[in-house]
């Protein structure tokens, strides 16, 4: 079979990408740039067997997604800035109760109401600590359609695998960018399922992890289990506890299960770093800019390559300290004040300087800006 | 002796539950459970143990779903009705029972209400209502009477009350009933009814909190406060046997309001089988 190419919006691949990864449950409130997410999802759910369901806000949205989910339905939701502000509550009860899904962010300038129509990098840092109290969070971020298509289907995988929501974190440059994309062969998909198991009516420890295991196997609503499910700190068979032992080994496992796994969860892409001496560093829709300076850059003999988190959650800290030794210098560019700089900074430690690139104006950061930086920073270095 | 309902219906090893002596939780609890209890032993309705899901909101009387033996699910403040609308939309065949407080569903939650019941998807809401938020100490809540008092409200409440009940049948609910903590086996009857009904029900139940909106408005201890309600609340029998005069100070225990429309669920089905006709798949 040859795969089909089509012309697609970012918002309209996240869409078809969701489905192809079992996705048969969305709940959302309209909010632009991500509503075509919504609106796709009405007309395409009900054609493959699913429910969409448009909720009074974004409280219920989340709400009723984790609702969903419990009953073993693979579930998302989509949304932008103010909305994603209003769904913190209940991701951090999905992160603690470790129910599945997908919370789509389709990020636009802010705070407040901002700049709806206009690009932003703003929530990077929303994505990790929006939530009140200590838990970690996975987020992804595409930089093109074709890449929305298959990493939303890894948002999905890394939700069912981890039992925990995941952020997949697009922008508006993507969701509203329209470009061909190659619908792989569905067979060719790797798509996990949910990992079920039944306990026996008289020993329900249904949080119960074998020694060694981080994640415990989840059990569908419906089906005779009777368990309990609560945001309180919970013993294993899901009833609160006040135990301060047992809470803080819930709390431990639930960051163990990220940390121990980060070889399996974070992506990173580099592109001419082998021989580089800068490296950009760059994420979601900015990064179609940065990676036609570097390109530039290396024609006028620069010596620069591109350090692209697709898991910007957890940070690929290692995967950039792995880097180090041949950089001089970091230029990180983003479309905010500096929310990913903090990380570069602290994966850097002082061993490479790292300058910084931002821009809050809802304009996008052109290649020629990113070049005359790299030119900047070398000339610097040159005058030294 | 625990009875049969208790060994049965409630989650013993989590017993004794965290509610003070004299709470009427309790009682609205058994009466839940009781009812649940006989349709699942009538062969001749189809509700089943483990089809049926519990779900609740945050506050003293939330915490009702972790006692009750089914699938369970305590959400977060307010939220119980969306969490239940995410589970019955995509499970219809599920039983979805809500047990909220008055302040979880028509304070932080009363837009789920409201909206849960213009859509008239099949829940079936249980208002442990007690005027008062009981598990933050004593605030004035949504259901307080004007003029009462309540920590928040210490020279007396301004607000003037939600009637949870008609809220939810302005707002489109298909079933609507009045119970209370001393009328448990007219309230057990509600409840069943309102699980019965295809649509959203709703049973605002009367409940009692001695310790704060007893205390604080010098309703006297738990005997008096159900006393109060034995006084004060008229089954429907005796209800519409009474004069209108006599009627002026009583509230009616029963079936407020009960009309059919169709049930979401029932119509997003029909939604997609006309959309997969279309489409020819
Ligand atoms: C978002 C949020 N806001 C506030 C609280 C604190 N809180 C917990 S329970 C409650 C009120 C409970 O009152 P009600 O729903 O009437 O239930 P009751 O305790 O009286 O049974 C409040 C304000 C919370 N848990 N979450
Ligand atoms: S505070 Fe009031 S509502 Fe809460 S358990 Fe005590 S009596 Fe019941």
């Amino acid at each position: 079979m040859t795969p089909k190419r089509i012309l697609m919006q970012g918002n309209e691949a996240c869409v078809e990408g969701a489905i192809a990864a079992g996705m048969r449950f969305f709940a959302g409130y309209p909010i632009t740039p991500s509503t075509e997410i919504a609106e796709r999802c009405a007309q395409r759910l009900p054609q493959v067997g699913g429910r969409f369901i448009q909720m009074e806000d974004e409280l219920a949205s989340m709400a009723a997604v984790l609702g969903a989910s419990v009953t073993g339905v693979k579930a998302m939701t989509a949304t932008s800035g103010p909305g994603f502000s209003l769904k913190q509550e209940n991701i951090g009860y999905g992160c603690l109760a470790e129910i599945p899904c997908v919370i789509v962010d389709v990020q636009r300038s802010g705070p407040s109401t901002g700049l709806p129509t206009s690009p932003s990098q703003g929530d990077y840092m929303q994505a990790r600590w929006g939530t009140h109290g200590d838990h970690p969070v996975i987020a992804l971020s595409p930089s093109s359609v074709q890449e929305t298509y298959r990493l939303v289907i890894r948002a999905f995988n890394l939700s069912e695998k981890y039992r925990t929501p995941v952020i997949f974190l697009m922008d508006e440059i993507v969701g509203h960018m329209r470009e061909g994309v190659t619908l792989p062969d569905p067979r060719e998909l790797i798509i996990n399922k949910r990992h079920i198991s039944y306990h026996d009516g008289a020993n329900k420890q249904c949080y119960a992890v074998p020694e060694g295991e981080y994640v415990p196997a989840m059990k569908p609503f419906g089906q005779g289990e009777r368990y309990n499910i609560t945001g309180l700190a919970h013993d294993v068979s899901g009833f609160p506890t006040n135990n301060n032992q047992i809470a803080g080994a819930l709390y431990t496992r639930l960051m163990e299960k990220i940390d121990r796994n980060l070889d399996d969860i974070v992506r990173v892409e580099e592109h001419m770093l082998d021989d580089a001496d800068t490296a950009v560093v760059c994420f979601g829709g900015t990064a179609r800019a940065a990676m036609s300076a570097v390109q530039q850059a290396r024609a006028e003999g620069m010596k620069v390559g591109l350090f692209r988190p697709i898991t910007v959650w957890p940070f690929p800290e290692a995967h950039l300290r792995a880097r180090l030794p041949g950089l001089k210098r970091i230029l990180m560019v983003e479309h905010n004040y500096g929310q990913m700089l903090l990380e570069v900074q602290r994966s850097a430690a002082d061993r490479v300087p790292v300058s910084f690139l931002g821009r809050v104006d809802g304009t996008v950061i052109p290649p020629d800006d990113i070049l005359r930086k790299l030119r900047e920073m070398e000339g610097n270095a040159h005058a030294k | 002796m625990p009875s049969e309902l208790v060994h049965k219906y409630l989650r013993i090893d989590h017993l004794p539950h965290i509610w003070c002596a004299g709470c009427g939780n309790g009682i609205i609890m058994r009466d839940v459970a009781v009812a649940l209890q006989e349709l699942i032993d009538d062969p001749e309705v189809p509700v089943s143990r483990d089809k049926t899901v519990v779900v609740s909101g945050i506050g003293c009387s939330s915490r009702a779903a972790g006692y009750l033996d089914f699938d369970s699910i305590h959400t977060t403040h307010g939220r119980a009705i969306a969490f239940a609308t995410g589970i019955k939309f995509a499970r219809p065949d599920l039983e979805v029972i809500v047990l909220t407080g008055d302040g979880d569903c028509s304070a932080i939650g009363g837009n789920h209400l409201i909206h849960a019941a213009r859509r008239n998807i099949g829940l079936t809401v249980v208002t442990f209502n007690n005027d008062i938020y009981g598990m933050t100490g004593g605030q004035y809540s949504p259901t307080t009477p004007t003029g009462d008092k309540a920590t928040t409200a210490p020279y007396g409440n301004l607000d003037r009350p939600f009637d949870i009940a008609q809220l939810a049948a302005g707002a489109g609910a298909t079933f609507t009933a009045r119970g209370s903590a001393y009328h448990a086996r007219e309230t057990t009857e509600l409840i069943k009814q309102g699980i019965l009904h295809k649509g959203f029900s709703l049973i605002d139940v009367y409940s009692v909190c001695p310790t704060y909106y007893g205390r604080k408005n010098g309703r006297g201890g738990p005997v008096e406060m159900l006393q109060w309600q034995k006084e004060h609340m008229v089954p429907a029998a005796t209800y519409y046997a009474m004069s209108e005069e006599a009627r002026r100070d009583k509230t009616l225990v029963g079936v407020l309001t009960h009309t059919e429309n169709p049930e979401y669920t029932e119509q997003y089905a029909a939604l997609v089988e006309r959309v997969r006709a279309q489409s020819g798949k």
